[in-house]
């Protein structure tokens, strides 16, 4: 028989919060981590406002040795493994000391670029012929798979250890993919998660291409807006989050603490046909992703509570609201809850999906929905098709059973994810 | 600048990559990098480029390759500084 999924574990390192316990203070009280950033405006980006972790270097030198930190300069490795060990640590794990890999456990941890900053300094180098003085930690810092390896090395994994890419997906899809091994039993628990590189060498590309917002530059705080009628582009931001997903019966067995329960999921592509193209969703693909998670998880659509969407600010929020209107076949009084947790972090991008679902699990486990920040003036266009009660503007505490989180990505591409609380 | 005086200057910039701290206080000639200090394969080449800056010489591959132990270290060393001096 298939085995039951389980999340016991969570660690997260987000614009607003490093830590679980500083992350939840900051998403149930709405505090914003988005700030002006000297970056972005000096190198004259029309967007001057992210969202970035703050770390200090003590903090940092608890995760690396001083000899992992020698020319280190790769930011999204840094958040991932420490959002990776936090969730190892908080899931009751040991790390594992011998010369003996733990063979059940894994990871796949999703990542969009990496090193980004370290890439730019190699190429730099080898163009002036130094390449012979690269030393011997560029290709670790910037091979995708970077944090993934990373992470493995520290924690002694020795199942699966892999990095997955797929735009602002990635976080969704390593949990759907962790899920799936530990179902079919080809690991008993893995480090589902997701990291993106910060800075403008990552940021500028969407800024040159006019998706990020520049008419908040001096209210950093009210720049990212979310199912507004004043949207007008996401604020780009990094971080990262992780999951430890674990087999029901291996997290009953060690007494570990059990967040909630994954019921499935469901990815898919709308090819770039129809509506769908390198940047615009085909609205079919999305509905039919939806209502395949659904029946994937086996509930129906009725039983969901809330839906933590993807939801970036920008024009095309409203037609997410849509999508999901008619793929649940709810509208009005009847939609369930809805929040965004990007009107107080940014867009996270690759680290999106997963710091989201880290979020969307303390929702579950601790009994709460969210406020949504920055949309008090809501699209009209949301309000003819659902209720305006049902988007929070303030703390709700509130029993949540199930709870549906969706993203969707550059490359047309969707992801639905069903949490249910335990 | 004599064997102790280049062991001397030798010993700081190993120590950054050596697994086995102890090993450093009681470094010789014959002091293996990989075997004695467990300095992981991979960083020998930043080894190499820590030397190149601090004696101001360039290490060619074949040289690299020698590179293993304190006294082949040395030796290199000794021989490059000699090919400086002598231009």
């Amino acid at each position: 028989m298939d085995s039951r999924v389980v999340i016991t574990g969570m660690g997260v390192v987000a614009p607003n919060g490093v830590g679980l316990d500083a992350f939840r203070k900051a998403v149930k009280n709405g505090i914003s981590g988005i700030r002006h950033d000297p970056d972005m405006e000096r190198l004259d980006f029309s967007c001057h406002i992210t969202g970035k972790p703050e770390l200090s270097t003590e903090l940092i030198s608890e995760y690396f040795t001083n000899l992992e930190l020698r020319n280190f300069n790769a930011s999204g490795i840094t958040y991932g493994v420490m959002a990776g060990m936090d969730a190892w640590k908080d899931a009751g794990m040991e790390i594992s000391s011998g010369e003996e890999p733990d063979w059940d456990s894994g990871t796949i941890f999703g990542a969009g670029t990496s090193g980004i900053a370290r890439f730019r300094e190699a190429i730099y180098k080898t163009d002036e012929m130094q390449g012979r003085r690269l030393g011997s930690t560029v290709v670790a810092q910037t091979m995708v798979s970077g944090v993934s390896a990373y992470l493995g090395g520290k924690l002694g994994l020795g199942n699966q250890v892999t990095t997955n890419s797929s735009a602002c997906i990635t976080g969704a899809e390593s949990i759907l993919l962790a899920y799936e091994r530990i179902k079919a039993g080809r690991a008993v628990r893995m480090i589902a998660g997701s990291t993106s590189d910060s800075g403008p060498y990552i940021w500028g590309g969407f800024d040159a291409m006019k998706v990020c917002n520049y008419k908040h530059n001096d209210d950093p705080e009210a720049g990212s807006r979310p199912m507004s009628a004043s949207a007008s582009g996401f604020v780009p931001s990094s971080g990262a989050g992780a999951l430890v997903l674990e087999s029901l019966e291996s997290a009953i067995a060690r007494g570990a603490k059990i967040y909630a329960e994954v019921l499935g999921g469901h990815i898919n592509s709308g090819g770039q046909r129809g509506t769908g193209s390198m940047t615009a969703p085909n609205s079919t693909a999305v509905q039919r992703c939806i209502k395949n998670a659904i029946k994937e998880a086996g509930i129906t659509a009725a039983e969901i509570d809330v839906i933590n969407g993807h939801l970036t600010a920008t024009s095309k929020d409203a037609l997410e609201i849509e999508n999901w209107s008619i793929a649940l076949q709810r509208k009005g009084a009847d939609f369930p809850y809805i929040n965004s947790l990007k009107s107080t972090i940014g867009h996270c991008l690759s680290a999106s999906g997963s710091i989201e679902s880290v979020a969307s699990v303390l929702q579950i486990s601790e009994g709460f929905i969210f406020p949504n920040i920055n949309c008090e003036d809501l699209h009209p266009e949301i309000k003819t098709v659902i209720d305006s009660q049902r988007i929070p503007t303030k703390l709700l505490n509130k029993d949540i059973n199930i709870l549906a989180k969706a993203s969707f990505g550059f490359g047309d591409v969707n992801a639905c994810l069903i949490f249910k609380k335990y | 600048m004599n064997n102790s005086e280049l062991l001397e200057k030798l010993k700081p910039i190993v120590a950054n990559y050596a697994h086995n701290k102890e090993a450093i206080d009681d470094i010789t000639e014959h002091t293996d990098f990989i075997n004695d200090l467990k300095i992981n394969s991979a960083n020998l080449v930043d080894v190499v480029l820590d030397i190149e800056e601090e004696f101001g010489i360039e290490i060619d591959n074949l040289s690299m390759e020698k590179m293993l132990t304190v006294s082949a270290a040395i030796e290199i060393i000794e021989g490059k500084l000699k090919e400086k001096n002598d231009r």
